[in-house]
């Protein structure tokens, strides 16, 4: 199985195991990495789960749908890579992915 | 945009704003008196039945007493569990849906395509000759900008820079408590304490920030927006004396940063910095409506927040012991709070299209109310939801800051003050004690309290 790393503000890495059937946001909650809240429980409807995605993987996180472009808009600390990890479906092919958190969520 | 709205727009730039507001306010008392005016509802307090007395249709949770007489919890908990999509066709605020599961609230909020927040998110409408614009009642794209140009505000960043102001506020609040001897902790606390942060995001004249409080107060307690105490009378008049106070801040701080001022961190400031706000004086409904959302919630929802939970860890003393053994359930017990209290009880909504939910058809221009104070007790959602638990586990997971588009934007600057209210207590007192019973704000939309008698002992220092 494949690995992805989660990066905090203050520069601890968090490396996880790619699981199957679950979102990043959801490896994230399980693996107990700091600062993703989810307040939502992953509808895409809070925006507590942002994370900025490494640049080179950007385009292999999937298509960004409108709800979401709309609940990015309201976060204050958005970048142009910015995702809600509840949004990123994981696969394989995320073997390696990078993804960093932002100082607050919103 | 109404014609009373237009005509406001169009005379801003010479007739200042407050006079357009008395003017209105006029227009309003002749057409009561020829009988045009729409008829504002009564409300008189006389005990409610208990709930298993009514056949469903009958079944009102509009009304602002179930609050006060504590009947809320069992009328909704009937609707949950035998219909949760419910209709009540003749309200004094004319017809409405209630929805009261968790998972249906979740399904109104996110789907602003299908609900509307236009023209108001209270039940009722608001008084006649005052369309008050604010971006919690606009849908998206015109939302997004509004809100866009002041949520930085409230932003994370720029509260970590605020956290030490508040902090010290917070322990001057605590240290002039009375000890050992009852006060009312609505007033020398909560209020104080909202009145000063409020005074702080509008750089607004901190000897007179109770001010700021009571306007909140009435802007939010119309009889027909939610069933409140404020006779129209004292309705203008404050929205008024509202209007000029804010101009008048609004124009001292342009002129200084027009004389080179560097802009401050306020919501005036921001506001005037911002391409799609920087005219909005000369838009009078938006200007005051905008403000208006900014002060009513900064105000009630907090404010009840500080009391319900010390109310809270009275009736469920456990959980105080537990709390007092481990501070750094501090943060999660802030989110127990928020969603034990819920101290906003529902959003409006108005269905743009016909609506199929939990098998009720819900038809085109209907209102649509989500009652997050019954989805936050949902036993399908949260277990054992009427129980006030610290270390709930998913504590962050209740539906009190809404969801979707309008969720709250000072969601942070909450949990931030009652983190540091709570921290500061537990270095001070060893003991908070509520003496009798708290008195319950009247209305359909804020479960709040006008008072709550405390006593709080002093912790032993060692």
């Amino acid at each position: 199985m494949g690995r992805m790393t989660f990066i905090e503000h203050d520069g601890t890495r968090h490396e996880v195991e790619i699981e199957a059937d679950k979102s990043l946001m959801q490896h994230a909650a399980d693996n107990m990495v700091p600062g993703i809240d989810a307040d939502c429980g992953g509808e895409c409807a809070c925006g507590t789960c942002h994370v900025i995605v490494d640049e080179q993987w950007f385009g292999k996180t999937g298509a960004i749908n409108s709800n979401e472009k709309q609940m990015l808009e309201m976060t204050p600390e958005g970048a142009p890579t910015s995702r809600l990890a509840c949004q990123i479906e994981v696969t394989d092919a995320l073997d390696g992915l990078v993804v960093h958190l932002p100082e607050f969520q919103m | 945009m109404s014609i009373s709205t237009l005509a406001m727009n169009l005379s801003a730039r010479v007739v200042p704003m407050q006079w357009q507001i008395k003017a209105a306010h006029l227009a309003q008392k002749t057409l009561d008196r020829i009988g045009l005016a729409p008829k504002v509802p009564e409300f008189v307090e006389s005990p409610l039945p208990d709930v298993s007395t009514l056949a469903i249709e009958d079944i009102d949770v509009s009304n602002p007493f179930l609050w006060r007489q504590g009947l809320w919890g069992s009328y909704f908990k009937r609707l949950r569990d035998e219909q949760p999509v419910h209709f009540q066709k003749s309200s004094p605020f004319g017809p409405f849906w209630s929805v009261t599961r968790f998972d249906d609230i979740l399904f109104v909020d996110k789907h602003h395509e299908l609900f509307s927040a236009e023209p108001i998110i209270t039940l009722g409408d608001q008084p006649a000759g005052l369309a008050i614009e604010t971006f919690i009642a606009m849908d998206p794209p015109k939302h997004d900008k509004q809100r866009q140009a002041v949520q930085n505000v409230v932003a994370p960043k720029n509260l970590k820079e605020m956290e030490s102001l508040i902090r010290q506020r917070t322990q001057e609040v605590l240290d002039s408590l009375p000890v050992d001897q009852p006060f009312d902790w609505v007033s020398s606390v909560s209020i104080e304490l909202t009145a000063r942060m409020l005074a702080t995001l509008l750089d607004f004249p901190y000897e007179q920030r109770r001010k700021l409080v009571y306007w909140s107060d009435v802007a939010a307690a119309s009889p027909e927006t939610t069933g409140g105490e404020v006779e129209r009378d004292e309705f203008f008049p404050v929205v008024a004396e509202v209007a000029k106070a804010f101009s008048q801040l609004w124009r001292d701080k342009a002129a200084r940063q027009d004389a080179g001022e560097e802009p401050g961190f306020d919501i005036i400031s921001l506001m005037l910095n911002n391409e799609d706000t920087k005219d909005l004086i000369h838009r009078p409904m938006e200007f005051l409506g905008n403000l208006a959302l900014l002060i009513v919630g900064g105000n009630d929802t907090t404010r009840n927040s500080m009391t319900g939970g010390v109310l809270a860890l009275n009736k469920f003393p456990q959980e105080f012991d537990k709390l007092k053994s481990n501070p750094a359930l501090i943060p999660n017990m802030v989110s127990e709070i928020i969603r034990w209290q819920t101290p906003l009880a529902y959003m409006r909504r108005v269905a743009k299209v016909d609506v199929e939910l939990n098998g009720q058809t819900i038809r085109k221009g209907d209102k649509v109310v989500m009652w997050y104070a019954s989805g936050n007790r949902d036993e399908r959602a949260i277990d054992n939801p009427d129980e006030f638990i610290i270390d709930r586990k998913g504590a962050r997971n209740h539906l009190s800051f809404g969801f979707g588009v309008h969720r709250c934007m000072g969601n942070r600057l909450a949990e931030m003050q009652l983190r540091i209210l709570w921290e500061e207590l537990l270095e001070r007192f060893e003991r908070i004690e509520v003496q009798g019973e708290p008195e319950y704000v009247q209305s359909n939309f804020v479960r709040g309290y006008t008072r709550m008698m405390v006593k709080v002992s002093k912790k032993n220092r060692s």
